[in-house]
């Protein structure tokens, strides 16, 4: 007897579903190894991770203002992937949203006025596309391995940031420390719920999920990238141009970024500070691919992983589980969810294998 | 006996002990039987056809004879000893040498290191394996320069790499999987000798082809399968072709209605003129000069061996590639060169490429979603950038019944549809655009026999509407059957087109070789 | 600059340039076999707290490097266990090799940060060290600086004059055409991708246990994404990847000559972009020369490889 891999005819609808259950499932059950062999009590550490940021409305908020930037630039980079533009770099253009924004806030910093956060939005996502643009010109021009310019990028971005804050944009009153001055009550946004942080950000998270699954699903642009993807020369035998569907994707996924990283910076935080995030831009590549690369799915992936964050706090600070196993968790998730995609594209079957009889 | 050694070689006559033997062998994929107690039987030293359709099984049999693929049920004998072939490697050893359809080699090495690679007994230095590949090209004539890179050589060479490979092996068995498919009519010739010295030799040879000329001129033997069953097994020497294709096909063969002979003074409707193209990619092909026209209601075929800018071609004519200057190409009489894919629909065109899976069509999807990739221009199946599927549905519907494509329904992905059906889904699309230009390539490889009286009936009938239809065929029997003129591609470069009463298999064949006949009357001369 | 810069300077740039090399090796054998493996950083980092605790706890460097070499190539199964058992895409695999490596490194290391070990010694030889320039330039280097070199070499006779190089190149440029002649294509792919494995493990060793001989957070600071760039820049042939190696080391030296020198008011960080900015402008110097770079890379490169039926 022997296991034989058999491909499906087309992918299988259950299976496109069932395995990202599986693989959260599975996650918990190396979680749980996990702990035990760092010596946690396993039910009090799962207690922390998953079920105390849903107790109350305060920690919901906090998962909620945690997925809204994942989410956000999760769906941008969705549409890079599905047209095979692997834009890695959106760490490096929230980055640039945030300084792009907190330079208008700078320089607003003694004006008031409604137009100022306006501008800062714009700013913001003006800066992810400018930061994003290098890339996808690399690539449309020279055929530049745009995962690798990308990357590269997010970490010119992280030390751009840094020489801002610790020389010319440093807060004159502020004892020295790295970071810039507050912002203004005219460049922060305001909470939109009493007693939680939930604030725009989240609102407008949503709305992208909305239109980003209408442009996938019921647009000729969603169409052409989706036939990019899966089959280039098809693609351009059907007249839709690959540079074009670069520009489009790194735009896209670039502005959001950016547009994620001026809500960190007017929102939370406040001020331009080192590091600005836990690493968003790169957590949003698991949720793109847990979410299957579909908006809906990026939502329920974004809450998911916003949910590790906030739990791996509460673990921490509970029952000193260190701050590392929250990207070990997200990481063992990706791999379960790879492995586990393999029932989507074949069925396993087991070979009973006749007896070689030989007549005479 | 073993080839290349020195003893004398008895040639063992037909009617002793079979060398190789199949009883009941069965294979499965999922569902289906691709092979149902399949038995064979071949002789030391004969040439011996597995003859059938694309599909009946041919290829999954001699998987299993190389060791790439393992029977479900049933035996294999060698030499009257039941045998287990896990592995190529123990094909070899057993003596079994095989020369794949699509090749196996490596374009990026040289010839020495890729029959390297096929030899079980290879120095560590590939250089030392020069001398004795230069031997054996010698003694069967099989010109090789061994330090060469696969990449600059053509398909007549590539396929006397696999050859030699084989031979450097001595084997007692040479399985040929359609070797001739992509050769030009001389090049069949010589490798025909080829065979047939092996033979003379002891060699067996298993010889699989669904081209029923050759099998006579060559085959001692054949076994004929159909839909995974031998139904037949005789001597094709005293068959007719037809009486072989009833045999293969199982009911009575249909080919193509020849029309009545196009006007060949119509208004010309693609007009192609002095163009040339630089490479697009490393080993791709320039196109250098290409001139032509076809009128409505035409049919012009460009022959052509594989590889010499077939496909640079098409994506001239499509606007995949656009030409340096917009006058060069025009449809409809207007000028396109500069034109996308979409824009030159919008005049008129319609393009059906080599490459169904993937170029024609997007396996992954729908096939109501197929339809919006080349439907946009001449159909209406857009509001304002939003995608109308009712109308794309209603479109592929249409088609699936008028092309008689076999399928669940139109949502059913592309992928899962037989060659012949997707083809046929292709070919369908476009009619049914009623395009004025329509142009093709390889409309009918690797399909069923069904399918190709279907797809070529409907060219015909195309170019009967008036219609300008160019046909891009590596198969000079469909160019012939389908054709009014003509041309010949090679390296880039395009002869005039001429009609096809004007030509004979020899001269295309020549001109294919590259070698340029200024006159049809020029008698063939031979050895090239 | 007189030779009291330019000895101690060039041995920095040995030293900066080493690591880079062990990944981009090993990144080269596998690419040259079809495969795309994104993880180096990961695996790198993995190599790196592994060899440190090793070493803190046994005081033995070479179980040290061992143990590094393991964990990179424990790593590297991982990887090949998806990509070519379970034919998972190995962009996406690869990326979450490296978050993944990021998270364990940080988690199994966060006892350990900050304490250090004894460096991996210098290999005298007493007389020839003792030269004035040649005697610090070409001996007294540790272990992993001559065994870069020699793996350099040995990978080159490898691929170009042996057997298994040539059929590793064969699953590369063909998978289809290996399989058909009877190569075990994912067997190979296997090999290759855990000997890559093992070189990123070492080269996160160096900068553990040599570099800098504590353990770091994220210590390798993307030194695993420049080694794959390299392996482009080096159009996948071992000595032009050395030179890469050194030259990028070069870069990297050069600017911190520069901050420390004081003699440029640029701040320190612009100057920490320099590698990175280098990076990109090779790559797309590699790229635009139309001549070479797509030529070079193997046919199959990043295709999942499924047996044909």
């Amino acid at each position: 007897m022997a296991l034989r891999f058999e491909p499906r005819k087309g992918t299988s609808r259950a299976m496109l579903i069932a395995t990202p259950l599986l693989a959260v499932l599975l996650t918990l059950v190396a979680g749980v190894i996990l702990f035990l062999s760092l010596n946690i009590e396993a039910g009090a550490a799962l207690y922390h991770f998953f079920i105390e940021p849903l107790e109350s409305l305060s920690s919901i908020g906090e998962v909620l203002i945690k997925a809204a930037p994942l989410i956000m630039i999760a769906v941008g980079l969705a549409v890079g992937f599905r047209a095979n533009v692997w834009n890695i770099g959106a760490e490096g253009q929230l980055t640039l949203g945030a300084i792009a924004s907190g330079g208008v806030a700078l320089a607003f910093w003694h004006s008031e006025g409604a137009y100022i956060l306006p501008l800062m939005m714009l700013a913001g996502i003006l800066g992810g596309m400018a930061w994003a643009a290098i890339p996808a010109f690399l690539r449309a021009r020279f055929q530049v391995n745009e995962i690798l310019s990308s990357l590269m990028l997010s970490y010119v971005a992280g030390l751009l940031l840094s020489t801002l804050v610790y020389g010319p944009w440093k807060d004159p009153e502020g004892m020295n420390f790295p970071q810039s001055r507050m912002f203004n009550d005219s460049e922060t946004i305001a909470p939109l719920i009493e007693g939680t942080r939930i604030h725009i950000g989240v609102a407008i998270a949503l709305l992208v999920v909305l239109v980003a699954a209408v442009l996938i699903e019921r647009t000729l642009v969603g169409f052409e990238i989706k036939v990019a993807g899966l089959a280039p020369a098809a693609a351009r035998l059907a007249g839709f141009r690959q540079n074009r569907l670069t520009w489009l994707s790194f735009l896209l996924s670039g502005g959001l970024a950016g547009l994620a990283g001026m809500l960190e910076v007017a929102g939370p935080i406040g001020q331009l500070v080192p590091v600005i995030t836990p690493g968003y831009g790169f957590t949003a590549i698991i949720v793109a691919f847990l979410g299957r690369l579909n908006p809906i799915g990026i939502l329920f992936a974004g809450l998911l992983m916003a949910l590790s964050y906030v739990g791996g706090e509460n673990a921490q600070i509970a029952v000193g589980l260190p701050r590392a196993a929250t990207g070990v968790f997200q990481g063992l998730l990706l791999f379960f969810l790879l492995a586990t995609d393999f029932l989507v594209r074949y069925r396993v079957r087991w070979i009973h294998r006749g007896r070689q009889e030989v007549r005479s | 006996m073993r080839v290349g050694s020195d003893a004398p070689s008895p040639v063992v006559q037909s009617g002793s002990a079979p060398l190789l033997e199949t009883r009941g062998v069965v294979r499965r994929f999922g569902d289906l039987v691709a092979n149902d107690r399949v038995d064979l039987a071949v002789r030391p030293g004969e040439v011996h056809a597995l003859l059938g359709e694309n599909g009946a099984g041919k290829s999954t049999l001699v998987k299993m004879l190389y060791g790439l693929l393992q029977p479900d049920e049933g035996a294999i004998l060698w030499q009257g000893r039941p045998v287990e072939i896990p592995e190529p490697r123990a094909a070899r050893r057993l003596g079994i040498g095989m020369v794949f359809q699509h090749f196996s080699l490596f374009e990026a090495m040289t010839v020495a290191e890729n029959i390297a690679l096929g030899l079980d007994d290879a120095p560590r230095d590939v250089r030392r394996l020069v001398p004795r590949i230069r031997a054996v090209s010698a003694e069967y004539g099989l010109a090789l320069d061994p330090e060469r890179h696969v990449r600059d050589l053509s398909v007549g060479e590539r396929q006397r790499i696999e050859i030699v490979r084989c031979l450097l092996q001595s084997p007692q068995l040479l399985i040929m999987d359609e070797p001739t498919s992509v050769l030009t009519p001389q090049e069949i010739e010589r490798l025909f000798a080829t065979l047939r010295q092996l033979a003379a030799n002891g060699c067996a040879i298993l010889y699989i082809s669904h081209k029923l000329e050759e099998i006579r001129a060559l085959c001692d033997r054949a076994t004929i399968l159909r839909a995974g069953k031998v139904v037949a097994a005789c001597d094709p020497r005293q068959e007719t072709a037809r009486g072989l294709a009833n045999m293969m096909v199982g009911s009575e063969f249909r080919t193509a209605g020849r029309r009545a002979q196009a006007r060949l003074d119509g208004r010309v409707k693609l007009s192609v003129e002095a163009l040339s193209l630089p490479a697009d990619e490393a080993h791709g092909i320039a196109l250098s000069g290409i001139s032509f026209t076809v009128a409505e209601g035409e049919i012009l075929g460009i022959a052509g061996v594989a590889g010499n800018g077939q496909g640079e071609l098409l994506a001239a004519l499509s606007g995949e590639r656009l030409a340096p200057q917009s006058e060069q190409i025009r449809i409809g009489g207007a000028p396109a060169g500069h034109l996308g894919p979409t824009e030159r629909r919008a005049l008129g065109l319609g393009v059906v490429p080599e490459e169904r899976n993937g170029h024609s069509a997007v396996g992954e999807l729908s096939l109501t979603e197929n339809v919006f990739l080349t439907g946009r221009a001449r159909l209406p199946l857009l509001d304002f950038g939003f995608l109308k599927p009712k109308a794309a549905r209603a479109f592929a519907e249409r088609v699936v019944a008028a092309f008689d494509v076999r399928c669940p329904d139109a949502e059913a992905p592309a992928g899962s549809l037989s060659g012949g059906n997707l083809q046929k889904f292709v070919v369908g699309r476009e009619i049914l655009q009623q395009p004025g230009v329509l142009v093709v390539a390889q409309p009918t490889w690797g399909i069923d026999a069904a399918a190709v009286a279907t797809v070529q009936q409907a060219l015909l009938d195309l170019a009967q509407s008036g219609c300008a239809v160019l046909v891009i065929s590596q198969d000079l029997d469909e160019l012939l059957a389908l054709s009014d003129r003509i041309a010949v591609i090679h390296a880039g470069r395009l002869t005039a087109p001429r009609p096809v009463a004007a030509l004979s298999v020899e001269d295309i064949g020549m001109m294919m070789g590259g070698i340029a006949r200024p006159s049809s009357a020029a008698p063939a001369a031979g050895e090239a | 600059m007189s030779l009291d810069i330019l000895v101690p300077m060039t041995l920095t740039v040995i030293g900066a340039a080493t690591p880079l090399l062990f990944a981009a090796l090993g990144e080269l054998v596998v690419e040259r076999s079809g495969v795309l493996n994104l993880g180096v950083e990961g695996m790198m980092l993995a190599g790196a707290v592994v060899g440190f605790i090793a070493v803190a706890g046994t005081g033995s460097h070479a179980f040290g490097l061992l143990a590094a070499a393991l964990a990179g190539a424990g790593m590297a199964l991982l990887f090949g266990f998806l990509t070519l058992t379970l034919r998972a895409n190995q962009v996406a695999t690869g990326l979450a090799l490296t978050i993944f490596g990021i998270g364990l490194s940080a988690l199994i290391g966060v006892k350990h940060v900050g304490i250090p070990i004894p460096a991996l010694p210098k290999l005298d030889i007493p007389g020839l060290s003792d030269l004035p320039v040649i005697g610090p330039l070409l001996f007294g280097h540790d272990i992993l600086v001559y065994l870069s070199l020699a793996l350099t070499i040995g990978i080159a006779w490898f691929l170009a004059r042996t057997r298994q190089g040539l059929i590793l190149r064969a699953c590369g440029e063909a998978d289809l055409s290996a399989h058909s002649i009877g190569y075990h294509v994912i067997r190979v792919r296997y090999c290759a991708v855990l000997f890559g494995g093992a070189m990123s493990g070492l080269g996160g060793a160096y900068l553990s246990m040599a570099a800098t001989p504590m353990w770091i957070e994220n210590m390798v600071a993307g030194r695993g994404w420049i080694a794959l760039a390299l392996v482009a820049f080096g159009s996948w042939r071992p000595w032009r990847v050395l030179f890469g190696a050194y030259l990028f080391g070069g870069v990297t030296i050069l600017q911190l000559y520069l901050q420390g020198s004081g003699i440029l008011s640029i701040p320190s960080q612009v100057m920490s972009m320099l590698p990175y900015l280098a990076t990109i402008i090779l790559l797309t110097v590699i790229a635009s020369g139309s001549w070479r770079g797509r030529l070079d890379a193997p046919a199959c490169l990043g295709k999942t490889f499924s047996p044909p039926s």
